[in-house]
């Protein structure tokens, strides 16, 4: 089946079997190797995208059904060689330490902070009940997703990076939530 | 894990699924959020020839006010359902089921009608939607038909639905004005539910006018406590009845055993899980 | 004097590693791409025992795009057997390993056929085209009964499924008194049975080799953790030249030592990229990691404690079963002996005996997984502590307290003979009793009991200690382990002053590039962003032991240390050459060398540099500025703390949740507080996963029935508490930057930390024991049946995938 799909921004258009799951066309046919796959059964949350604004996990989702949609990775959120505020939250609370889960983590936290501009301690736990990680205790990655909403704020820091209903829409995917 | 190969359809109109779904027979998988279906087909525990895949038929999206009753469309996400003002106002019980599906990224792709259809025993829609009286419309090669949710859950993981059905409606009666509550248990946050007990309840002048219990994961199918609801009716809000009428919560019920919980815990669990959801939703 | 800089080490360093890591521009061994590349896919037995009658590859040798199908018979003659490199007796029983079963499988998951598909999807699909016929045999599941008189066998060849026998007696050792006059002569005597369920180590990365056989060499790259170890054995197993095989870890996602491991699909990989003259992928799916990578734990403990009515301990008795599966892997026979020196703990015990038997059962091997022996031993330890004071009446703490090692009593040989270098264990306990608000827990903990609330609260201590920094080689030769523990570090000092440091231990996680760079900053007084941190390949680092029990620091960092110091000796003498001056007046502090003095002084990097172009060096100095050091310590470090938990246990569902969890940890010097906490916060996740979620499951046909992580249930960031943490400081003597070991603390210290939080907020309840993983059916059933021994576990659970049949439907 053709498919044309806008991934970080680039449009790609090409031939995939209906089975192809979109997390294999990122990373074998595109190249995206930033998002991975840790699991079988959509329980790590480690192969997290965000489709047309919407995190989802890309192991659960076919290729074709990504057709005409926007899809945004870890690798499309730095712009200009600039961090986007949750990367560098993840950095600075040391959210992180082999770093297998840390895309798909990022990927839902923006997702949460979009729906939670200021998220409790609860909050964030629960928003991020789809991820697993086995190296942090998840501890600090509470810490990160609170401090990046801190700084995501309308006012805090760059337009482009604060939470407001827009930046949901797929045209901005990516740089604003 | 790879799934096996299959030809996929992606038909605009109900008719046209109905046409592919016929076509294609036996072997032949509907294809709606694919939340479970996608797992399942990666783990080879199924192997269809033909995947319909649902998501372009924006009809069956949304949550429309009918009157007496909101019809949600089979293909609206579960993210949709629980930010739907309609669902909030006249279907919280729905609501707050929803909340406790899965993770937030299966609820972006996850749909209402694909958690009924999938029927898991242990799923978190079926309670609520039997509690609330819901019914199913459905479109086969014959036509529509409704079929209530007491009707539609027939065993586990299966339901009225033939290979060739689309569900395509839910019309949910509105409860407006009541309170509701869904108690989960569940070892992690992200597993199923061992036992859910999902309560919708009117109070009038401290007194229980309405009450609709049903059990998540108690047997092959979602379970009404009939016994219980009989029980509350006409009775004091108050901590005594509800743990009278609560005793009564695995009174034809059938549950399993498992890793998690034999029949007598979880026939324990539903009794109190039961309390503990009234005194929510009464309290709510 | 320069301005005094802030010192590197003790410094809360963001880390290095992140940058790749939070942009995705990652490399692990999944992402490598090449030229031709083919994709190897294993197919795995359904059976646990059964001999393999026939095996159909034609239909699938003659499907679309695939190359190779191999059987265990097609590969029997060089595939060797997988290694086991700790033979724990002389007369240990070791049946050969195949990476692909020949014949007979021994476990449900083992490696029956390979396919080489030019994609990883036709690879797959050619699988589900083999075709395998078994004839069952008996599967022996149970270590009890496979003991027993005519049990079934998992190797008919052996004879019994008793692999080896292993004891430690201080009276024999003449490290102390005999255990069986402590229990004739004891007051109070104590004997409770644990099971330490089987885990899996779950690391989030899958397994991943890829083997590129070209130009005359071969390289490997793999998911391990243990590169070093993998090319030697690679090497020993099916006699390639060592010097003809190079192995790369490149990023790796986790280990918690599920990667301590030299695997089947590492030597079969191999095997066909060799046999087809092209690279080769082969990636597991979670559900294959799950079912054949190696497990943890699975021991059966029975404990006899004595003690004095005084509440002073007498004697110790351990018995052990320990299930090795169905084969010994790398380290498989030695993980229960690396916990015979720690039942003892932190305690003053006279007399000790331990014996420990090896058991072949038809499951997947176990072998390393964090802590490797020694949560298994404080588990043990500090539940029979609470279980002591409970039958004395005392107040558990005072318990520990009246029996522990005093901290002027410090080194202190203990009853096994290991002698543990320094420690305050009355300075842990009591900060952490403080940031824990223990009194006003006990008070709400009563105000509960006597309202009859629900919701009971509980308090639970351990007071524990570990053996790290594995390990003095003399002391692993001493216990037949086929290796050293010794740690490699080299220094290269570049021209323009940058350095690389090239270390023997393999970080998947921990942060060595940060740390290592801030060790090597502090020494040389570069800055810590002109350090590079070369390691995980064979070729750039050709020497080293690897990462495991937390000995990188301790073993590798010293190392690191030493080869910093042999810099600077010679960099001082060709500094006092340039400068013309005595040696002995030169100092150096910040990366600068001065005369004593004298106004005179040269920059480090200009006397690199110096060394570099060789034009006026001392006679007989060689050019460069190079260095290298091997360290082998003489002994472990021995880190320890005090880890106290406040659980409520819901005693109508049997739910428990945690209330509070406080640690002081006392790990010697930091290097670097952040990734310290780090460590600490993940270590806990996973030994109160321990406790109170994850579990290995086998049915009685020996299916592993919690084969996705929908099953085996790995806890979520809404399923874990907030844990305070703090520090004391009592520096290790054993090493010259006074560092113990950080990995595996916060695992060893948590579980029964939770676990005697639980039978406390329960114990008037009259329970005494829950069997791990503590289910809310579990202590329910404790609580309402007097249940003690918990209730035998069931499969197939209902929700998961478990209980997703073929008519799945679709949602």
């Amino acid at each position: 089946m053709r498919i044309t799909v806008n991934v970080d921004g680039v449009g790609y258009t090409d031939d995939v079997e209906p089975r192809t799951l979109l997390v294999h066309y990122l990373r074998e046919r595109l190249g995206k190797t930033g998002t991975v796959v840790g699991c079988d059964t959509s329980n790590c949350g480690a192969c997290t995208v965000h489709l047309d604004g919407h995190s989802v996990k890309s192991c659960s989702v076919f290729a074709v059904q990504a057709d005409r949609h926007e899809v945004t990775t870890i690798e499309g959120l730095a712009r200009d060689g600039k961090l986007h505020p949750v990367q560098r939250a993840f950095h600075e609370n040391h959210a992180l330490q082999c770093g297998f889960c840390t895309p798909g983590m990022i990927m839902q936290s923006l997702d949460l902070i979009a729906d939670h501009p200021d998220p409790d301690e609860e909050t964030v736990r629960k928003g991020l009940e789809g991820n697993l990680c086995r190296c942090t205790g998840y501890q600090n990655i509470v810490k990160a997703v609170r401090d990046a909403a801190h700084h995501m704020r309308p006012g805090a820091g760059p337009e482009a990076e604060q939470v407001t209903e827009e930046t949901r829409s797929p045209s901005h995917a990516g740089g604003g939530e | 894990m790879i799934p096996a190969e299959f030809e996929y359809v992606a038909p605009t109109s109900v008719e046209e699924a109905v046409r592919a779904l016929t076509e294609a027979g036996e072997d032949a998988k509907v294809l709606a959020g694919g939340q479970s279906l996608i797992p399942v087909l990666r783990m080879r525990l199924a192997a269809p020839n033909v995947v319909v895949d649902l998501s372009n038929l924006s009809e069956l999206t949304g949550v429309r006010d009918d009157g007496d009753s909101l019809l949600i469309g089979a293909m609206t996400t579960h993210y949709e359902v629980q930010r739907d003002h309609l669902v909030h106002d006249h279907a919280r019980l729905l609501a707050l089921a929803t909340d406790e599906v899965a993770d937030p990224q299966v609820r972006h792709r996850g749909t209402f009608g694909g958690a009924l259809a999938h029927a898991d025993p242990a799923g978190d829609l079926p309670a609520p939607a039997l509690a609330m009286d819901a019914t199913m419309i459905i479109v086969g090669p014959g036509g529509r038909r409704e079929v209530p949710a007491a009707e539609f859950f027939v065993d586990y993981f299966t339901t009225v639905l033939e290979p060739n059905d689309v569900l395509v409606d839910i019309r949910v009666p509105k409860l407006t004005g009541w309170s509701a509550h869904y108690e989960k248990f569940n070892r992690v946050a992200q597993a199923w539910s061992i036992v859910a007990v999902a309560a919708a309840v009117r109070v009038s002048d401290g007194t229980i006018a309405e009450a609709r219990v049903a059990l998540t994961n108690m047997g092959p199918t979602p379970v009404r406590a009939h016994g219980v609801e009989e029980a509350l009716v006409g009775q004091p809000a108050t901590a005594e009845s509800i743990n009278a009428a609560a005793a009564r919560a695995a009174e034809g019920t059938n549950p399993t055993t498992d890793g998690n919980a034999d029949a007598e815990f979880r026939s324990h669990l539903a009794r109190v899980l039961t309390g503990r959801a009234i005194t929510a939703a009464v309290g709510a | 004097m320069t301005a005094t800089v802030e010192p590197e080490i003790g410094k809360a360093r963001l880390r290095k590693e992140d940058a790749r890591l939070i942009t995705g521009d990652t490399r692990w061994t999944d992402n490598i791409q090449m030229a031709g590349m083919l994709h190897m896919a294993v197919l795995r037995s359904p059976m646990a025992h059964a001999r393999i009658t026939s095996v159909d590859v034609t239909a699938a040798a003659a499907m679309p795009g695939v190359l190779l199908v191999l059987t265990g018979e097609d590969v029997a003659e060089e595939q060797g057997s997988l290694p086991c490199a700790w033979p724990i007796t002389e007369d240990m029983l070791a049946p050969p390993a195949p990476s692909l079963a020949v014949g007979e499988v021994n476990f449900a998951g083992e490696g029956v056929a390979v396919v080489i598909a030019r994609s990883d999807y036709e690879a797959h699909d050619a699988l589900a085209a083999i075709d395998v016929e078994y004839d069952e045999l008996p599967v022996v599941l149970d270590m009890k009964a496979a003991l027993a008189d005519g049990a079934d066998l998992v190797h008919p060849d052996l004879g019994t499924n008793k692999s080896a026998t292993w004891v430690f007696d201080s009276a024999e050792a003449g490290t102390g008194s005999d255990v069986d006059q402590a229990i004739a002569d004891a007051e109070v005597t104590v004997t409770r049975t644990f099971r330490q369920q089987r885990l899996i180590p779950a690391f989030m990365e899958p397994r991943s080799v890829v083997v590129d056989p070209g130009g005359g060499s071969i390289t490997m790259w793999s998911a391990t953790q243990v590169p070093h170890i993998l090319r030697w054995m690679l090497a020993a197993v099916l006699g390639i030249p060592e010097h003809k095989v190079r192995v790369i870890a490149p990023d790796v996602g986790g280990g918690f030592g599920g990667k301590l491991q030299v695997t089947p699909e590492e030597v079969l990989t191999l095997l066909v990229a060799r046999r087809l003259g092209k690279p080769v992928k082969w990636t597991e799916s979670r559900t294959e990691s799950m079912l054949s990578a190696h497990h943890g734990r699975d021991q059966v403990q029975e404990l006899t404690i004595t003690a004095r009515r005084d509440g002073t301990v007498t004697g110790l008795k351990v018995d052990l079963l320990a299930d090795m599966g169905a084969y010994l892997r790398l380290v498989t026979p030695g993980v229960p002996i690396l916990g015979a020196f720690m039942f003892n703990a932190i305690y003053k015990f006279p007399a000790y005996r331990f014996t420990c038997v090896n058991v072949f059962t038809n499951k997947v091997p176990t072998d390393a997984y964090r802590g490797a022996g020694r949560p298994e031993a404080t588990f043990a330890i500090e539940r029979m502590m609470d279980e002591l004071a409970a039958e004395l009446g005392v107040e558990p703490m005072e318990l520990r307290r009246k029996n522990w090692i005093k901290h002027e009593e410090f080194p202190f040989t203990t009853v096994c003979g290991l002698t543990y270098d320094s420690g305050n264990y009355e300075a842990a306990t009591d900060r952490a009793m403080e940031l824990f608000g223990y009194e006003e827990l006990r008070r709400e903990q009563a105000r509960r009991r006597e309202s009859g609330d629900p919701v009971q609260l509980g308090i639970g201590i351990s007071t524990f200690t570990e053996m790290c920094g594995l390990a003095p080689s003399r002391v692993l030769g001493s216990l037949r382990y086929g290796a050293g523990g010794w740690e490699h570090a080299a220094i290269r000092m570049l021209p323009t002053g940058k350095v690389e440091l090239i270390t023997g231990t393999s970080p998947h996680g921990q942060g060595h590039e940060t740390a290592w760079s801030q060790i090597v900053a502090d020494r040389l007084g570069v800055p810590f962003e002109d350090v590079e941190v070369l390691h995980g390949d064979t070729q750039s680092s050709h020497k080293g032991m690897d990462s495991y029990g937390s000995r990188s620091l301790a073993v590798g960092g010293t190392a690191i240390v030493l080869a910093a110091d042999k810099v600077l000796a010679k960099a001082r003498t060709l500094a006092a050459h340039l400068m013309e001056c005595s040696e002995s007046d030169v100092d150096f502090s910040n990366g600068q060398f001065s005369v004593r003095g004298t106004g005179t002084s040269t920059a480090l990097t200009d006397v690199v540099l110096a060394a570099h172009v060789a034009h006026n060096l001392p006679d007989g100095m060689e050019p460069g500025m190079d260095a290298e050091s091997t360290f082998d310590p003489t002994n472990f470090s021995f880190p320890h703390g005090t880890h106290l938990c406040a659980t409520e246990v819901d005693t109508e569902t049997g739910a428990v949740k945690i209330h509070s969890y406080v640690c002081v940890d006392d790990i010697g010097e930091v290097v670097n507080p952040l990734i310290v906490e780090g460590q600490v916060h993940g270590g806990l996740a996973q030994g109160i996963a321990q406790a109170l979620f994850e579990e290995a499951v086998h049915d009685e046909s020996g299916t592993l029935t919690t084969a996705t992580l929908a099953d085996y249930l790995v806890p979520t960031a809404a399923d874990l508490p907030h844990f305070t943490t703090d520090r004391t400081v009592t520096p290790a003597d054993s090493n010259p930057l006074g560092v113990k070991g950080v990995g595996e603390a916060g695992t060893i210290a948590s579980t029964p930390a939770v676990v005697n939080a639980i039978i406390d907020a329960v114990r008037h309840l009259g329970v005494t024991d829950v069997e791990m993983p503590c289910t809310p059916m579990r202590v329910w059933k404790a609580v309402h049946e007097g249940k003690e021994r918990g209730v035998p576990t069931t499969p197939v659970a209902a929700g998961g995938l478990g209980s997703i049949d073929a008519q799945g439907g679709a949602e």
